[in-house]
């Protein structure tokens, strides 16, 4: 393993960092260039909600105080970023005085589980059956069948939830319709609960890998066309190395480097998508809390969960061009 | 001279021994424009905009207003929980606060289309501009177009539009097309960037160069039509992302509060758990829309990588 060279990574960094900050200074400036004052929008809808607001003065203050509506620009816009940046977003309205901190905290493990499982089935399946599709040892039943399921590449993880949900939940009772692990178990690290919790998972992560592989498939069947033209496919073919070995250790192996850079295009699509699916199967991660918060007019969590998925989403991105050149030699001569 | 005065022989087909089938093969062949991805994607779009705009002229659109019919019926033919069996007067059905679902969805279909289309014609405009800009001017300006659209490119729209909605309460479809376009230059940006740099140093455009052609010449005469397939292809992927991104709006309560759009209805169907009632017809029936929509325009997409990567077409 070589070294990566120090320009590269100061450019990748800085992408980064920028990137943080323009989307803090966003949902910074957003509430402000609102021609209405969002404290008074917020408090009537919660007013108009018909629930009564308790502790209302002690909102009223801590809301006024997240805007800092009462100090000078600049210095709420520096205080803001200090805050933010040390993931401090103030306190919830809706669930107040909870720190938004702490329901982040809460909710994130839940999402990055479901995100990580999801997204390393999808990646496997989805390469292999690219694979499959160019390789010409493919029994024939596979070519047909594969292009075919690639058409629910094109439904967003929402629709095809609710149409997983009607089917496996609601009506063959296969799987439970919501929530992360039964209400008969207590979370902790035993047997029951891991069961529970995978059996709740499943649905959710399935109907995200379900209509994600086909992105991936599709990448792997342009990289594996350019791949088998290669001399070293044609080599392996006439040295009379067997055909499965080719293609696992000829073929997949070079075309799948590239295919860690589609990681880049396509994270953000994904946490987009997972937010909506938690969303319909209330499973408890932050597209839950970020639809509750929604609903509450809880402006302090909504700008706090915005935040942290794009800081992730950001961070993702950042870590794949790190290893990128690690595990892919050719790419360093091009920097 | 006698080889040049027969390569136009050679070049035009022998057809005296085909029949008529295998001409028009050949031909359809000899067209990558008409592969049957494309007109299949293309002909399930034609029928969502059909369905939007005939339905208008034969079915009533005062029916998307609650209380226009007998809450919670099912589609016609098809009994409700109640035991009523769904009439001619719904055919699809209605929801629970008795609005036709066919009304809403030959308004919300359009609704959706539209959006999609307005942001990704202001999102194509804008990466057109900046991708030819960036790929021409180069140097300073080409880095700040490049980190703008790199970082941009990491940003979900739906998170920033998530906390637009929330701080601004009702919003229009437009402003909503207005706002999703923000986010999907980024990558005809990238695309053109990185074509128009490789073009740059092509002969073709070396030789326009040569024989004085201006700048915006070379750019929009010479170039741009080269960049066709691509620039469509992407265009429809960014109507895809800005649809999908409306959706997800809608579908968190957000979005256009009085004008009906499918992410709307699959909303209030959620809400009211249609899910547990066994009201099928109330999300289901728009969501399969959406997802016809989304193929249709998965069809046409893959048919346009086609055109534009003749290595794909003997798939």
């Amino acid at each position: 393993m070589g070294r990566i060279p120090v320009s590269y990574l100061i450019n990748r960094l800085i992408t980064f960092m920028l990137t943080v900050f323009i989307a803090a200074t966003l949902i910074w400036i957003i509430p402000r260039l609102s021609p209405v004052d969002p404290v008074d929008v917020m408090l009537g809808r919660m007013a108009a909600g018909g629930g009564s607001i308790e502790n209302s003065d002690a909102i009223l203050t801590q809301l006024r105080q997240s805007f800092g509506l009462d100090q000078p620009m600049i210095v709420q816009y520096l205080l803001y970023l200090k805050n933010t940046l040390t993931f401090d977003f103030g306190l919830s309205t809706a669930s107040f005085p909870t720190p938004v901190a702490s329901l982040i905290g809460n909710a994130l493990p839940w999402t990055l589980g479901l995100m990580f499982i999801s997204l390393i089935v999808t990646f496997i399946i989805g390469n292999l059956l690219g694979a499959l599709m160019v390789w010409e040892n493919t029994p024939k039943i596979w070519k047909v069948a594969i292009p075919s399921a690639m058409v629910f590449t094109a439904i967003p993880p929402l629709l095809s939830g609710l149409l997983l949900m009607y089917v496996f939940a609601t009506q063959l009772r296969w799987f439970p319709l919501t929530g992360a692990y039964g209400l008969n178990v207590e979370p902790g690290w035993d047997w029951d609960f891991i069961v529970s919790v995978l059996h709740h998972g499943f649905l959710p992560a399935l109907s995200i890998v379900i209509v994600t592989f086909g992105f991936w498939a599709l990448g792997m069947r342009g990289l594996m066309i350019t791949v088998q033209g290669e001399d070293y496919s044609v080599l392996a073919k006439a040295k009379g190395l067997r055909p499965r070995y080719i293609l696992y250790r000829y073929m997949i192996r070079n075309a799948i480097l590239p295919q860690v850079t589609a990681f880049a295009l396509q994270i953000g699509g994904l946490v987009a998508g997972q937010v909506l699916v938690e969303r319909i199967f209330a499973y408890p991660g932050m597209g839950k809390l970020l639809y509750d918060a929604i609903l509450d007019q809880d402006f302090p969590v909504i700008q706090g969960v915005s935040f942290v998925i794009i800081l992730m989403t950001a961070l993702a991105v950042f870590l794949v061009d790190l290893i990128y050149p690690l595990i892919d030699p050719r790419i360093r001569h091009e920097m | 001279m006698q080889t040049g005065a027969a390569a136009p022989e050679t070049a035009a087909p022998d057809t005296a021994g085909l029949t008529k089938a295998q001409l028009r093969r050949m031909r359809r062949f000899d067209n990558p424009w008409r592969n049957p991805k494309l007109i299949t994607g293309v002909s399930i779009l034609l029928g969502i905009i059909a369905l939007g705009l005939l339905g208008r002229l034969f079915w009533d659109m005062d029916l998307v207003f609650t209380g226009s019919g007998m809450p919670r019926q099912a589609p016609v033919g098809i009994e409700n929980i109640r035991g009523q069996v769904g009439t001619l007067a719904h055919p699809l059905g209605t929801d629970v606060s008795g609005k036709d679902i066919l009304a809403l969805l030959i308004v919300g279909a359009p609704n959706s289309l539209y959006v999609g289309v307005l942001a990704s014609v202001i999102g194509m405009s804008l990466g057109i501009f900046l991708g030819f800009t960036a790929g021409f001017v180069g140097g300073r300006t080409d880095d700040v177009i490049r980190v703008s659209s790199d970082v941009m490119i990491t940003i979900p729209p739906l998170l920033i539009l998530v906390v637009f909605q929330a701080a601004y309460g009702d919003i229009t479809l437009t402003m909503m097309a207005m706002l999703i376009a923000c986010f999907v230059w980024q990558s005809p940006t990238r695309l053109i960037r990185a074509q128009v740099l490789s073009m740059r140093e092509s002969g073709y455009v070396q030789m326009a160069r040569l024989s004085g052609a201006s700048t915006g010449h070379i750019m929009f005469r010479e170039m741009l039509p080269n960049l066709v397939p691509y620039l469509f292809g992407s265009f429809i992927a960014n109507v895809t992302t800005s649809i999908v991104t409306a959706v997800g709006l809608e579908v968190l309560g957000l979005g256009p509060q009085r004008v009906p759009t499918l992410g709307r209805v699959i909303y209030d169907a959620i809400n009211s758990g249609a899910l547990i009632q066994n009201m099928w017809w109330w999300w289901g029936i728009p969501t399969i829309l959406l997802a016809l929509m989304f193929v249709g325009l998965l069809l046409i997409n893959l048919g346009l990588d086609e055109v534009s990567n003749p290595r794909l077409r003997r798939l």
